[in-house]
């Protein structure tokens, strides 16, 4: 199967090779600026419900996306045929989309060379990943459920990307990362019970599925005859998965732009944004850096930008906000792109069981799920808890419990912060678990 | 002016829609028919899809961006050794379409030893080279991008004169142009239209630190330009002043000026009590909640366990449904799934697997009648022919079981939105799509809207804020207690319904008139931070 993957992978370019295709396009330009962004893929899946696997397929793509400009009229094209002709006729569509386009006060031309720093998230053995190495892993999850009387729904993901861009100010830059993501659902054949995990590396060496499958069908069968406590306020330990979806959108939420115009939770009474207040308890430090080695990230936004390791939240307090390029030059301040994910700070020598043992009465959340905005406001949102919900007292699981409807805001949340724990890797950042006092259960779900 | 079609690669496309083109598609695909049977498939399809879109951003008097984008190359699906294999590529040449053939069959064979049972395709009808298109007046591609962006500006300025402080207005327009060929002899060609002009307008109370965005009351339409022509015939006016609905055009500069008044009044608008009350919800508002409640429970993998991993599985098992007597809502309640429906999102001539669309009931008089199955599921439910909703959302996508446009029937006695709110003593009248939130069983969910109006004693008494519903999908429907009539019916859709895994969008409407609920929990949601 090697061979095979070999030959797919001609969807991804390296430096030399996408330097070639990308200068040729801008040679093409008779506008007065130029960018392209080239990126390509190779993917392979496996899927796999009721013990038995249900889908699995490899693709590859590779596209291109030209921008023409004339002074601040610009116009983009997106395709993924390459042949002279295509690229011509691309980049004169480009052109002319351009020239009918209004001009638009807030387009900011191409970005000079800039500065990355170096970053690997590149891995070979992730990249030559075969189907029956898929196979393999879905066996290794499939064979556990079986023997212990579970139904197995799993999926796992391998992929090679790479990206490019070139403009006509002479920016040029490359990246390529692998990653591989698995999760897995366990569901008892009775349906009274499950259990859910999930793990994402660049390295496919780091994936043991067997191993996350396992936590998967304890979780299921300790999740069975769930009790019924009332909806109210409770104290909870939240384990990665169950916070990242709401600390994510309190990051991602850190826009200048919008907070300036006075639609954000970051924008301040009378004017202005929060930039430099205390947002959250001080024991809270959200920081951005594309070089750590266990969430690798591209080290350059689409747009050429620079991503540098940066604090978010330092202290509790808000110490950057993301500018895109055109409200930096208004603001006179410097843009800051957005990171390709977040790290926060937690104890590195307190466990998840720590956090259990040092609780008296409250809820172990292992997942949350359907997370919306509610008001953008207070940055309140709902969703439900799933997959493995717990009573905790006197430092122990007592039992399951049935899963809630929550409406939280984040900036509460982390005001409510008792605790933290070692952080882990979720979805391309590292969180850890957390205990949160008077966190905010609204109804019961029959939900299993 | 800029003809059709506005995107690169202008000489090939044109080939592709000639007749001439239409044999070059024919030949590619017999290559990856042959080069899969060969390779061991006992059954193989193909999909050669060049998907093309066109979104335009603006926002008050600028135009932030004009993106085209057409992705073009071919999908195939195989069984071999009773398995699926799937793989695709954009090398749409032999050598490419033969390496993913083999490819897809080489998948297949390796995941056969994990399948406990062979896939079952339920039989469907060889129809030969057929083809079907998207019923449209003007293409909305073909529309010169100036007088697009003429419009969404013109509705921008006119939401600024009434005192927005901001808006964001995108147009998007989907063009999917999909060869299916099979190994059981069927050769379909369709041309997919679909638009979606939305927006929102944003209010700032700057003193007290507050805003609002009031979202737009369009629709997304399985039309061409012809939507935006905002006719007169298709306005609906609310019960209040100044709220004007609309049904098959739509007039986005009205809406815009409509919705900076109306997000301005939000902004003083009274905090809603929380409790119990009788909900009055419109078109647009009921789209979402009959895609979450119903939509999405009734999909026959969900039931099965097939996304348990992801979306989740259902409350709607099969033992419910095999009593025949499974009261999903109260005896008015009728829910049907159709992939026919003029001007829908959904509608097609043949799903992703070659099988021709039909419409289908789901709910009757209440009672769980059915689920949507596609070929490979149906057997699993007793029947022999399959749904036909079955689709991916690009060439490089497998195809599976995707929810067709499901509606709520109109009621039949003459009924009307103000007689609705008379009959109300305490009640919410809702409108818009807003936040929503279900769990993976279909059981508990949270939705809230755009503009929420106090019903008190049969009459409106004003705007209300902080609204959001909680509630049962069981209990919900059974609380359905009247329906208004097919003069009050009309679509609301979702554009980007996600599922699967890897993620999949796809496009789909809800049809209904306005309904109503009783003695739903509404909950405060207003917090301070």
């Amino acid at each position: 199967m090697i061979k095979k993957q070999k030959k797919n992978i001609m969807s991804l370019l390296n430096q030399e090779e996408a330097k070639k295709i990308l200068s040729k396009v801008i040679d093409l330009s008779k506008a007065e600026a130029i960018e392209v962004n080239i990126e390509g893929s190779k993917e392979g899946n496996i899927r796999y419900a009721r013990n038995s696997v249900s889908t699995a397929g490899e693709t590859s793509n590779i596209s291109m996306s030209i921008q023409s400009s004339f002074g601040k009229k610009s116009g983009a094209v997106t395709v993924n045929e390459f042949n002279d002709r295509t690229l011509e006729e691309s980049v004169r569509m480009s052109e002319e989309l351009a020239k009918f386009s209004p001009e638009n006060p807030e387009f900011m031309p191409p970005l000079e060379q800039q500065k990355y720093l170096e970053s690997n998230g590149f891995y070979e053995k992730t990249a030559e990943v075969s189907p029956e190495y898929r196979a393999k892993a879905a066996l290794s999850s499939i064979a556990p459920a079986k023997k212990n009387g579970i139904t197995a729904a799993g999926f796992m993901e391998d992929y090679s990307y790479f990206e490019a861009m070139m403009n006509s100010a002479g920016l040029y830059a490359y990246s390529k990362e692998t990653g591989i993501d698995f999760n897995v659902t366990m569901r008892t054949e009775d349906g009274t019970g499950s259990g859910w995990a999930t793990r994402d590396f660049n390295d496919i060496n780091q994936l043991n599925a067997a191993e996350a499958s396992q936590i998967a069908i304890d979780k299921a069968m300790m999740s069975r005859e769930a009790k019924a406590l009332e909806p109210g306020k409770y104290t909870v330990i939240l384990e990665p998965a169950a916070s990242v979806g709401l600390i994510r959108n309190m990051v991602y939420g850190m826009n200048a732009r919008s907070a300036d115009e006075g639609r954000s939770f970051m924008a301040k009474k009378g004017g202005g944004n929060k930039l430099g207040e205390q947002l959250v308890d001080e024991r809270v430090n959200i920081y951005c850096d594309p070089t750590n080695k266990r969430v690798p990230g591209q080290t350059w936004s689409g747009d050429g930008l620079a991503r540098q390791k940066m604090d978010m939240i330092r202290g509790g307090v808000a110490k950057n906000m993301f500018y895109g390029r055109y409200w930096a030059e208004k603001s006179g301040v410097a843009p800051v792109a957005y990171p390709s994910g977040f790290i926060m700070d937690g104890d590195e020598n307190t466990s998840l069981q720590d956090l259990i043992k040092s609780t008296k009465k409250g809820i172990l959340v292992t997942r949350t799920w359907y997370i919306r905005t509610v008001d953008p406001q207070t940055l309140l949102y709902t969703g439900l808890t799933r997959d493995g919900t717990f009573y905790v007292e006197n430092g122990e699981i007592k039992y399951p419990v049935k899963n809630f409807r929550f409406n939280e805001s984040p900036i509460i949340m982390l005001n409510n912060l008792e605790a933290l724990g070692r952080p882990e890797r979720i979805s391309g950042n590292l969180i850890p678990p957390m205990k949160i006092n008077d966190f905010t259960f609204s109804s019961l779900s029959d939900a299993i | 002016m800029l003809t059709v079609p506005l995107l690169g690669n202008i000489a090939s496309l044109e080939e592709m829609l000639e007749p001439v083109a239409l044999a070059v598609k024919k030949e590619l695909a017999d290559i990856a028919l042959g080069t899969a049977k060969k390779a061991g498939a006992s059954y193989v399809d193909v999909r050669i899809g060049r998907y093309l879109n066109q979104y335009l951003f603006t926002r008050e008097d600028k135009v932030q961006n004009i993106v085209n984008t057409q992705s073009f190359g071919i999908g195939i699906r195989v069984i071999a050794n009773g398995t699926w294999g799937f793989a695709a590529t954009n090398t749409v040449n032999e050598q490419g379409i033969k390496e993913a053939a083999m490819n897809a069959v080489a998948i297949a064979k390796a995941n056969s030893s994990l399948q406990d049972e062979p896939v079952v395709l339920a039989p469907v009808k060889s129809h030969g080279e057929v083809s079907w298109t998207t019923p449209t007046e003007r293409k909305a591609l073909e529309v010169p991008i100036s007088e697009k962006i003429e419009l969404l500006l013109k509705a921008n300025q006119a939401a600024m004169d009434n005192g927005a402080d901001y808006i964001s207005n995108s147009l998007f327009q989907v063009n999917e142009q999909k060869y299916f060929a099979s190994s059981e002899g069927s050769y379909i060609d369709q041309d997919v239209h679909r638009i979606w002009p939305t927006f929102n307008v944003t209010c700032i109370d700057k003193e007290n630190g507050g805003f609002y965005a009031r979202a737009a009351l369009s629709s997304p339409m399985g039309m061409g330009y012809e939507y935006l022509a905002g006719k007169k015939e298709d306005k609906i006016y609310g019960p209040i002043e100044g709220l004007v609905m609309y049904g098959n055009t739509y007039d986005i500069v009205e809406d815009a000026s409509n919705a900076a008044l109306q997000a301005r009044e939000y902004l003083k608008a009274k905090s809603v009590d929380a409790g119990k009350y009788d909900l009055v919800l419109e078109p647009n508002h009921m789209g979402l909640t009959i895609h979450e409640t119903v939509g999405h429970p009734l999909e026959l993998d969900r039931v099965l366990g097939y996304e348990a991993n992801y979306a989740g599985t259902s409350f709607a098992t099969l033992d419910k449904w095999a009593t025949k007597e499974f009261n999903y809502g109260s005896k008015i309640v009728n829910l049907f799934a159709d992939k026919t429906q003029k001007l829908s999102l959904g509608a097609v001539g043949y799903d992703d697997e070659g099988v021709q669309t039909k419409e289908w009931d789901l709910v009757k008089d209440g009672i769980l009648v059915n689920y949507q199955a596609i070929r490979d599921q149906v057997h699993i439910i007793d029947q022999k022919e399959s749904h036909g909703c079955c689709y991916a959302d690009s060439w490089n996508s497998v195809q599976f079981q995707r929810m067709p446009n499901v509606s709520l029937a109109a009621g039949q006695a003459t009924y009307s939105v103000e007689d609705m709110i008379k009959d109300v003593e305490k009640g919410v009248y809702i409108v818009g799509r807003g936040s929503y939130s279900i769990d993976q069983q279909r059981y508990n969910f949270q939705f809230g809207g755009v503009l929420f109006y106090e019903i008190e004693n049969g009459e409106i008494k004003g705007m209300l804020r902080d609204v959001a519903y909680q509630s049962n999908t069981q209990e919900f429907w059974n609380s359905c207690s009247k329906i208004c009539d097919k003069n009050d019916y009309r679509f609301f859709g979702s554009f980007f319904d996600g599922k699967g895994q890897p993620g999949q969008i796809s496009a789909v409407s809800h049809g209904s008139a306005t309904t109503r609920f009783d003695n739903i929990n509404v909950i405060n949601t207003g917090r301070k931070i």
